[in-house]
């Protein structure tokens, strides 16, 4: 149990080996409430490991994973949604068929106790159509409300992702590479929104991105093969010479 | 669900009314006939809502079985267990007891099956259907592999007081057209319910639905007892009609059969699969007065309208209102 109540999730030497390869080594992060926190690294570094592991995607071979200093190791994906980790995808995942509406409508359907209901209309459940709405609003789709989610624009769509874990109303935010293949106009606007969202929830952020990155996280932790190599304040980590040796290079550029 | 546009609406409103109308003019058109299609319809529609209670598993919720005969068939052996020889059931009895013991059987294979995606559970679907055929072929129960007869029709009394006679082949067609639009308008408010919009996005995409917080097994389960319930209900109106069970009725054809009426009618759609069985059985009938080669005429229809239609008889409906491109004074 974490002491500490400013502690919203914690890692305690989290590993995940696939088969002989260690995917994620003995990683122990911790993330605060109010300060956003990114997960930086090489392509293979771990990262998106990593997310699916806090996220019950992939059960960990060994290590803990506390939210809100409740141990949430082993958990299914869905128990976890609902203990109020919200996780975006990098790899849209979203219900191209529906509208953006009902894409946003039935992930805050989603907080409803049980939805074992079957005789009145979905569309009647008026909390959980505001909670819709609002999620559309905060994410800058309310005007995309009706249209078929998989004929929206791209970066649309990244946004939809958004909105959709907005809607469950998560404490947590976990987004794994949120900017991932957005050209310049779409990424500008998706960080301004991530900005917003920074105030409002506790953060962790996968991102390849530097400049965004440098925007919004408090917090930095780099991972490189698998294993952690350092995580702190976002400064300390600017300066640190084994990050600058091991992976940001003197440009502050990725890969 | 979302409404249906109206156009495909309206047409299906005609159909409908050309059947419940069928008595009134089906006499004047085929004098000869008329008796032999009052039956045959009545067969089709009993088809029909087996159609609709397979695209909830397949259309829906993305589980494509192979096995939902089974649950047909128990619904019509539970009719022929359920009847006294030579006597009446009670329907109050007999259906509910039908229904239960279908609904019952189902939830321990769905719940058995429902883990495995894709061709593992066509498979396991399969496997468990057939194990349903032989149960009932190879065992003592309602006349092994030679079936059932249920000589005398249900009852639908209320304290003593006969409500319906089932025997009248007039009245049994329209309890059947009754149940069948039952059927439909039960599952169109599933599927507008918080429920059925669960199982609608499990067929879109189930990994987002988990991550959204629902656990799709658990839905995915009750809509497989639900659409094996009402394949239930087919079942038993179908051994009421022919007055004959065999173990046929379990079969993996019976299965194979209501899978292409569910594709040939447009998956997801409800609606769609019920003119599967229409169109199905009509050609059917077509090719037989012909030819008693049908089989070959009737497999080249069947490609035919899968090339020529992907999205089946439905797709036909829906295209009557194409709509304007969404948002054409979208600049952007």
């Amino acid at each position: 149990m974490s002491a500490d109540d400013s502690v919203i999730l914690e890692t305690r030497e989290l590993t995940k080996a696939f088969g002989g390869l260690v995917a994620v080594n003995t990683v122990s992060v911790t993330v605060r409430k109010g300060e956003p926190h990114a997960i930086i690294g090489p392509n293979g570094a771990g990262k998106s490991t990593f997310v699916n592991l806090l996220t019950g995607h992939l059960p960990p071979s060994s290590g803990r994973v506390l939210f809100r200093g409740r141990d949430i190791t082993g958990l299914p994906t869905h128990r976890i949604s609902r203990l109020g980790i919200g996780r975006s995808y990098q790899k849209t995942n979203i219900f191209p068929t529906f509208s953006v509406f009902e894409n946003c409508r039935l992930a805050a359907q989603s907080r409803l106790s049980t939805s074992m209901r079957f005789f009145r209309p979905a569309v009647t459940l008026a909390e959980v159509n505001r909670q819709a709405e609002q999620a559309m609003e905060q994410a800058g789709l309310a005007a995309r409300r009706d249209r078929t989610a998989g004929t929206m624009s791209y970066g649309e769509q990244r946004q939809l992702e958004i909105a959709m874990v907005l809607a469950t109303r998560p404490e947590l935010l976990v987004l794994d590479e949120p900017l991932a293949g957005m050209g310049k106009e779409e990424s500008e606007r998706m960080v301004a929104l991530l900005k917003g969202l920074a105030a409002q929830y506790s953060l962790v952020l996968v991102e390849h991105d530097m400049d965004a990155v440098f925007s919004l996280a408090a917090t930095l932790t780099v991972m490189v093969n698998g294993t952690l190599l350092e995580s702190g304040p976002v400064e300390q980590i600017r300066a640190s010479q084994a990050v600058q040796d091991a992976y940001l290079g003197d440009g502050a550029e990725a890969y | 669900m979302t409404r249906l546009p109206r156009p495909a609406a309206i047409v299906l409103l005609a159909l409908l009314a050309l059947l419940a109308a069928y008595p009134l003019y089906g006499s004047l058109l085929f004098p000869e006939k008329y008796a032999f299609l009052l039956q045959k319809v009545t067969g089709i529609m009993i088809l029909a809502i087996m159609a609709m209670s397979l695209d909830l598993l397949v259309g829906i919720a993305g589980m494509v079985s192979l096995g939902h005969a089974a649950f047909f068939g128990l619904g019509g052996y539970m009719l022929a267990i359920l009847s006294p020889q030579y006597e009446a059931a009670d329907i109050w009895v007999a259906l509910p007891l039908a229904l239960a013991t279908v609904a019952a059987v189902s939830a321990v294979i769905g719940a058995l099956s429902i883990r495995t995606n894709g061709i593992s559970f066509i498979m396991i679907t399969l496997a468990f259907g057939q194990m349903g055929y032989f149960f009932f072929n190879d065992s003592r129960l309602a006349g092994g592999s030679d079936g059932a007869f249920i000589y005398v029709m249900p009852t639908v009394e209320i304290a003593g007081v006969s409500l319906l006679n089932l025997e009248s082949k007039l009245t049994f067609y329209y309890v059947v057209l009754g149940a069948f639009v039952g059927a439909f308008l039960l599952l169109r408010m599933v599927l507008a319910s918080p429920f059925g919009r669960v199982v609608q996005a499990i067929g879109v995409n189930e990994n987002r639905v988990r991550g959204l917080g629902f656990d799709p097994d658990r839905y995915k389960l009750v809509a497989f007892v639900i659409g094996a319930t009402i394949a239930g209900l087919a079942g038993f109106l179908g051994a009421a009609q022919y007055g004959f069970v065999n173990p046929a009725m379990l079969s993996w054809h019976q299965s194979g059969q209501a899978l292409v009426m569910v594709i040939l009618g447009g998956t997801g759609t409800l609606f769609g699969p019920a003119l599967g069985a229409f169109v199905l059985e009509l050609a059917r009938m077509g090719f037989e007065s012909v030819t008693e080669h049908w089989l070959l005429p009737m497999g080249l229809f069947v490609i035919a309208v899968v090339v020529l239609l992907p999205k089946g008889v439905a797709g036909l409906l829906l295209q009557l209102e194409r709509k304007p491109p969404p948002e054409a004074e979208d600049g952007a």
